[in-house]
């Protein structure tokens, strides 16, 4: 196989030295089965090694190298060198402050994440033995656990981009999972947070989080029906007041 | 963080949003018909004060139309904002007062009918 | 050794930067025809209630070629609402059955028959 070559431009910052971010050309030899995390790789070992980024697993598990490529949020660890043409210009996931290189500060998200409460809060005392739940209600929620928490929602999300208070999408959908578990309970504790303001309503539902997602899970579906179920609680608790214990 | 009010707004967008994408398309080909000369037999001044004389006639009219507007509205709303325009408040205020006061005229002119 | 995070600006650039945030646009922007329309019948209805000469008015108003492209815009926007609303609808509207989710495109085609059935509808009692 004859060897091939690919130019990239990668976005670089050093907060000690740079007052803001420049573009970095590097021309790499590739292999038909690289990817782009395989071509950054290549150059912090053979070429600079002061280039920064996140990975770990190289298989779309962990959810570390999300970044834009060629303005798309991608997973570098899926994105397949040969399917560009061209120079790829690679960048820090949008959105997302540059701590340095292609390194955000993710503090957000995972703030935001923690504060929607996405784990099981049981609707019973645990007895003796486990909670049972059926295929069908497995199902129920399942697409929302493949969730890697990548963030490639919040970067394609322009309305996480103009309204920075705004949940975003895997925070919702990972909340709407626990809420559409047969075995929880919380699903009054986690609408504080994501039938508020700064909720599912800040949701436009351009449906480009779906669109990006590497898991083909679907966040705008699920912030949808968050908003429709806020909108059914909503409007018993205030014209339906006999429903009301 | 407490749970917000938006319902009130939401919950007409998205009823209004559901019955113009069944309807509004054919009521727009109705008045392109009359527009091209065709006029629809229920667009002659007799059968269109007759059907808008019953109440039925005058309730649907009312809700088509405000649900309608409302929807049209609320996503103007959105739009603005997504095209740069912060003053949401005002915009909301606006958009909100233009289609109550379209409404209530669209009420007015079915009750002299 | 101190962290200094860049911040980068948000410009209107994202709607042109892929397709779908046109796509987007060209939906939110069907609301602006939907209401001119509406606007217009409440208009019809002012019209309407003021008499004969007031209502043959109106429909002439209707034939001025500006109103005739406003509506033909109208009825592209409005279809392009329609066709996104119904796609989007298994999404907001999810039918689990059983064990199985119903596929989106059943519950979406579900959404065109019907819309089909009320379009036909109105013209056969219209025309």
């Amino acid at each position: 196989m004859s060897e091939r070559r690919v130019q990239l431009e990668v976005l670089r910052y050093n907060p000690e030295t740079d007052r803001e971010p420049r573009f970095q050309p590097y021309e790499v030899p590739f292999r038909d089965d690289w990817v782009v995390l395989d071509a950054l790789n290549h150059v912090k070992e053979n070429l600079d090694p002061t280039l920064s980024y996140r990975w770990s697993c190289h298989m779309a598990v962990c959810g570390s190298c999300g970044m834009m490529i060629n303005g798309e949020p991608k997973l570098a660890c899926k994105a397949f060198l040969r399917n560009y043409e061209g120079t790829i210009r690679v960048e820090p996931l949008r959105h997302f402050p540059v701590e340095r290189d292609l390194v955000t500060v993710i503090d957000d998200f995972v703030a935001k994440l923690a504060r929607v409460k996405p784990w099981l809060m049981p609707k019973e005392a645990p007895g003796s033995g486990e909670y049972r739940q059926t295929p069908a209600q497995l199902k129920r929620y399942k697409q929302f656990t493949l969730c890697i928490n990548c963030m490639l929602c919040y970067a394609a999300c322009p309305e996480y981009g103009l309204i920075p208070q705004y949940l975003g999408p895997a925070a919702i959908a990972l909340a709407h999972r626990w809420n559409r578990d047969s075995r929880d309970g919380g699903r009054d504790a986690r609408q504080e947070e994501i039938a508020s303001k700064e909720g599912a309503w800040e949701c436009s539902f351009v449906g480009a989080c779906s669109e990006v997602c590497p898991e083909h899970v679907d966040p705008a579906g699920a912030i949808q029906q968050v908003k429709i179920e806020s909108t059914v609680d909503w409007y018993q608790a205030h014209l339906m007041p006999w429903l009301n214990k | 963080m407490a749970r917000s009010n938006k319902p009130i707004v939401w919950g007409p967008f998205a009823a209004g949003g559901t019955l113009t994408a069944f309807l509004t398309p054919v009521l727009v080909l109705l008045t392109l018909l009359a527009a091209f000369g065709y006029a629809p037999q229920v667009l002659s001044y007799e059968s269109m004060r007759a059907l808008a004389a019953h109440w039925v006639v005058k309730a649907a009219f009312v809700a088509v139309i405000g649900l309608s507007l409302w929807s049209a509205a609320h996503r103007l709303r959105i739009t603005l904002y997504d095209l740069g325009v912060r003053a949401d408040t005002l915009v909301a205020t606006v958009l909100y007062a233009a289609t109550l006061a379209c409404t209530g005229a669209a009420i007015y002119y079915l009750l002299k009918i | 050794m101190s962290r200094k995070p860049y911040v980068r600006p948000i410009t209107s650039e994202w709607i042109f930067r892929h397709p779908r945030y046109v796509r987007y646009m060209v939906r939110e922007f069907s609301c602006l025809f939907i209401g001119g329309w509406t606007a217009l019948m409440v208009w019809g209805l002012k019209q309407l209630a003021e008499g004969p000469a007031a209502w043959a008015a109106f429909l002439e108003l209707l034939k001025s070629p500006a109103s005739i492209l406003f509506q033909l815009l109208t009825l592209a926007f409005a279809t392009y609402h329609s066709v996104t609303w119904f796609n989007l609808t298994p999404k907001a509207l999810p039918l689990q059955l059983g064990e199985e989710f119903v596929p989106d495109r059943v519950i979406a085609g579900a959404h065109y028959a019907g819309w089909a059935v009320v379009s036909f509808v109105i013209l056969a009692l219209a025309v």
